[in-house]
């Protein structure tokens, strides 16, 4: 139901230092991935990068023409902003509806029944302040669900969030896949990786590796990722390989 | 109130005998000045408050203080150029408001500050600019005036502006609110979605420069923001959205109008100080009384509920 996003030589710099490093490879069309690697990896900017939100300093990016619906991560949110619940879940008609057109019942009744699907159905009118970090994530997959785009970016979707509420998520994950869209998720649980994401992208600055979980996440090039430096080389020259 | 009363002293406002006609409608039934006082700060109360509500979830609140002193070089110039007109220290405010704005973000950008600080260092230097340029062409009492306002001086052009000013905002508001919303509770979706939050925010910015003009006519540049942000502040004890925090920020704003014009003809002491101590009193209240996280709900709790 979309096209690939292809990845030609991408490479994405925080003030000329390389966050991610010539980075070449396409997400098919339906797969999952799971984009593992240390902090300060570069993941987190690759998905603002796929979502057009981070600049590419060389390479390019190949979206397809469907709209890319991104879950940034639960801390760059305010969460004590006084909106409710059903307002939060509605601006995933933003794309439809814009900064002017009406929001009818139609649209009401999809964003009620996306809350009901999260497992917060009664939390329409509540103030998203007092929800638990939890239902706050369940609330931005029922704003996902109410954008219905073929392409989600999912950044670190389930971190600070109980055992149970994962659960709940990932089966929203699996059905995303089951329906053919394209779902990348950067992710730190090797263990979830490996039972749920058939692909996955070990990133740690450079691509380490990009492929079938199992063989991605072998000895090898989990050793090469852990070998990153964590921090950049302040006395860095200019990149050697050839743009 | 049994108060006693002393026999040989001018009417004291506060006598017992006063009625509620002479203390809250005689004012203005008598004095147009009063009246005219009356509907600048109504004028300002409208529209000014709900823009402090977007600058305070913008965790902006000092921003709006910042442009008041950062106008005033601009209204110097004009004043210098044209004497106490409206127009031409309008004008020479607006440029200096805009200028200030978009220079601080320029600014923090092309030096990697932070925009606080950058802020902070233009108006300390627009203030005691505008104070000096001020000095070169009047005395004091022109510089208190700009500096204190006088709302009890407000013209007819004046006032033409303070209302246009808020219809202007008003219609802007109804216009841009969905976007101002999505631009304050989640800028990195605005951004995926394509909603232009750039351009929103360059209108509202522009907006609180106007608003914090019309208010710099009655209030001063010293004043100029007490009537947009106290009730602002106030109101996030009585609403938990964005839309009911305005409606409560306006009608605070409001009630603190007319309350401080009235303290400051009984009491006889300046309007501008008058309204925003009003304001201010509501914003204690507020803290105190207010059922969103006051201080009251806070220690008044009540027994939990069953799930």
């Amino acid at each position: 139901m979309s096209g690939a996003i292809r990845l030609r030589d991408v490479t994405l710099s925080h003030e000329r230092h390389p966050a991610v490093h010539h980075l070449s490879g396409e997400f098919a069309p339906g797969s999952l991935t799971a984009i593992v690697g240390p902090n300060g990896a570069g993941k987190t900017t690759l998905l603002r990068a796929i979502a057009g939100l981070h600049p590419l300093d060389e390479g390019r990016i190949e979206r397809p023409a469907e709209r890319i619906a991104l879950l940034p991560q639960m801390s760059a949110l305010d969460r004590t902003f006084p909106i409710a619940c059903l307002d939060v879940a509605l601006l995933g008609h933003w794309s439809r509806a814009g900064a002017f057109r009406a929001i009818g019942s139609a649209e009401r009744a999809s964003a009620e029944t996306a809350l009901e699907a999260v497992g917060l159905s009664g939390f329409a009118k509540r103030p998203v302040g007092s929800l638990s970090a939890g239902q706050f994530q369940r609330l931005l997959f029922a704003r996902l669900l109410v954008q219905d785009a073929p392409v989600i970016l999912l950044d670190e979707p389930f971190n600070a969030v109980d055992a149970r509420t994962a659960a709940d998520l990932l089966r929203l994950v699996r059905v995303w896949h089951g329906q053919g869209r394209t779902v990348v998720a950067v992710l730190h649980d090797l263990e979830l990786v490996r039972r749920e994401f058939p692909q996955t992208l070990l990133l740690a600055r450079d691509p380490i590796a990009w492929g079938g979980t199992e063989e991605a996440l072998g000895a090898a090039n989990r050793l090469r990722a852990r070998m990153m430096a964590e921090s950049w080389d302040a006395a860095a020259g200019r990149c050697g390989i050839a743009a | 109130m049994p108060r006693p009363v002393a026999a040989a002293s001018p009417p004291d406002p506060l006598l017992p005998d006063f009625g509620l006609h002479d203390l809250l409608v005689a004012p203005f039934a008598e004095f147009g000045f009063l009246r005219r006082a009356l509907v600048g700060c109504l004028a300002l109360a409208v529209a000014a408050p709900p823009l402090g509500v977007f600058l305070v979830l913008r965790r902006m609140s000092l921003t709006a203080d910042v442009l008041a002193h950062g106008i005033l070089p601009g209204v110097a110039v004009g004043f210098l150029v044209a004497g106490l007109s409206v127009t031409a220290m309008s004008l020479g405010g607006l440029a200096a408001g805009l200028l200030v704005t978009l220079g601080a973000g320029a600014l923090s950008r092309a030096t990697g500050g932070r925009e606080d600080s950058t802020l902070a260092a233009l108006y300390l230097v627009a203030l005691a600019l505008g104070v000096v340029m001020i000095s070169m062409g009047a005395g004091s009492v022109e510089l208190t005036n700009l500096l204190f306002g006088s709302v009890l001086g407000v013209d007819d052009p004046a006032l033409v502006m303070m209302a246009g000013v808020a219809t202007l905002t008003l219609l802007s508001l109804a216009l841009a609110w969905r976007p101002l919303v999505l631009e304050c509770f989640d800028p990195s979706f605005a951004a995926a979605e394509r909603a232009g939050g750039g351009l929103w925010h360059m209108l509202f910015m522009g907006l609180v420069v106007l608003n914090v003009l019309a208010a710099f006519q009655a209030l001063g540049t010293l004043m100029a923001v007490g009537l947009m942000m106290l009730p602002a502040v106030a109101s996030r004890h009585w609403a938990r959205s964005v839309g009911g925090m305005a409606y409560a920020a306006s009608g605070i704003a409001i009630l603190a109008s007319v309350a401080g014009i009235l303290a400051s003809y009984h009491l006889d002491v300046p309007t501008g100080p008058a309204v925003v101590l009003s304001a201010g009193l509501a914003w204690a209240v507020s803290v105190v009384a207010g059922p969103v996280d006051g201080v009251l709900a806070r220690v008044v709790r009540r027994r939990h509920l069953a799930g």
